[in-house]
């Protein structure tokens, strides 16, 4: 604790923000943070300073799990060629 | 190497075909480390821009105006923190970033090595030096590298009001007594300068312009946005009324721009170098608030320990 060449910036957080109730939370941005608690009130005075924000919710980074841009086109790739999941696959009255 | 040229010239296409590039996805390290570079910069210079202004918080004239500097001040540091973290997205730590800021090696803008000597000083700041910033923030909400764009999407919302503030307190001076109006003129004197430079060198001397517009990082050059803060102060500056201190100044009708003097490129080059008459408090005062804030860090570290076990 004493060294003075120590410095932690602490863990990464990603931030997510709900603008208005009924609305999705969107990814806002990374705060750093000791943990979750500091992480909530970083995030508020980094990404709700000014309105409209009803619900916040921070994740630390690392528990995060994502797609890659190179695997991303084949585990993709099955939406769209199911056509039959688009009403326009089927025939009806107004057509 | 076949490889790498296939995979620059598909990061390019995609580039022109106005796609944004995204943390994981391939680039090539140039483009990185540009980036790196430009965002930490960016970052530091909010960070560093809350000095001169920090300066008049305590002696702000009014309730209302000491309310407005604060929270323009408290943006600031909220800015420098989604720049750290867009730079993050790119490889980078924001402890390095700090270190290199704190051991006098990173770059900020030049513009915060000058002094705030009175409170006209700080209407000048929101309205001139702030100006500016928004009309290249503005642009670099389009900038090719998703995380800094977004970055730039949520800054330019919050700046609006840092402009307007500063425009009112140089109105408010502009038309108070004769001594208030001196005060106004002079904070003018002082900042139309090297508010014009905080565009960067002229394009012809500019090592970064071509490449970066090549990337769509940026979509004008330095010259180009340059002309476009002068076009819109300039008719600003004669409705306070305050004058633009440049005998030089004019119309053109041909070209529909205002034509300024030459600007002195020797000092902008004196002041990034380190020669500005702030350069060395404003490092001084951030280590010092660094070095202060040292136990607030260990103190959250002790007690996130002491709830995780």
């Amino acid at each position: 604790m004493s060294d003075p060449t120590r410095d932690s910036q602490w863990p990464l957080w990603e931030v997510f923000v709900q603008e208005k109730t009924g609305a999705p939370h969107e990814h806002a941005g990374s705060v750093h943070a000791p943990d979750a608690a500091l992480a909530l009130q970083n995030a508020r005075d980094t990404y709700a300073r000014r309105g409209p924000v009803v619900s916040l919710w921070v994740v630390e980074s690392r528990h995060i799990s994502a797609t890659t841009p190179e695997d991303s086109p084949a585990f993709l790739e099955p939406g769209p060629e199911k056509i039959y999941r688009h009403p326009r696959f089927y025939r009806g009255a107004k057509e | 190497m076949a490889d790498d040229a296939e995979r620059e010239r598909r990061f390019q296409a995609r580039i022109d075909a106005g796609e944004r590039i995204e943390p994981k996805d391939w680039m090539p390290e140039s483009y990185r480390r540009q980036l790196v570079r430009m965002i930490s910069q960016h970052a530091h210079s909010e960070i560093v821009g809350q000095l001169p202004e920090g300066n008049w918080i305590t002696r702000a004239p009014s309730l209302r105006r000491k309310l407005g500097l604060l929270a323009k001040v408290q943006d600031e540091a909220g800015h420098g923190l989604y720049l750290y973290a867009a730079a993050e997205t790119l490889g980078v730590s924001r402890e390095e970033l700090c270190a290199e800021l704190l051991r006098g090696a990173a770059k900020y803008s030049s513009i915060f090595n000058y002094p705030t000597l009175c409170w006209a000083d700080i209407g000048a700041i929101g309205w001139l030096v702030d100006g500016a910033a928004i009309l290249n923030q503005t642009m670099l909400t389009r900038c090719s590298y998703g995380p800094y764009a977004r970055a730039m999407v949520r800054i330019c919302k919050e700046e609006r009001f840092h402009e307007r503030q500063g425009y009112e307190i140089m109105r408010a001076l502009a038309q108070g007594t004769p001594a208030q109006r001196a005060l106004a003129q002079d904070a003018l004197d002082r900042w139309w300068w090297p508010t014009l430079m905080m565009f960067g060198p002229p394009d012809a001397a500019s090592e970064h312009n071509t490449v970066l517009m090549g990337w769509r990082v940026k979509q004008k050059s330095n010259d180009e946005l340059r002309q476009w803060f002068v076009d819109l102060a300039v008719p600003q500056a004669q409705a306070l009324p305050l004058a633009i201190p440049d005998p030089a100044l004019r119309w053109d009708a041909e070209t529909g721009h205002w034509v300024t003097g030459p600007i002195d490129w020797d000092e902008f080059w004196r002041v990034v170098r380190g020669g500005g008459i702030c350069n060395r408090e404003r490092l001084r005062a951030r280590a010092k608030a660094h070095d202060e804030g040292r136990w607030v860090r260990e103190a959250a570290e002790a007690w996130a320990g002491k709830r995780a076990r």
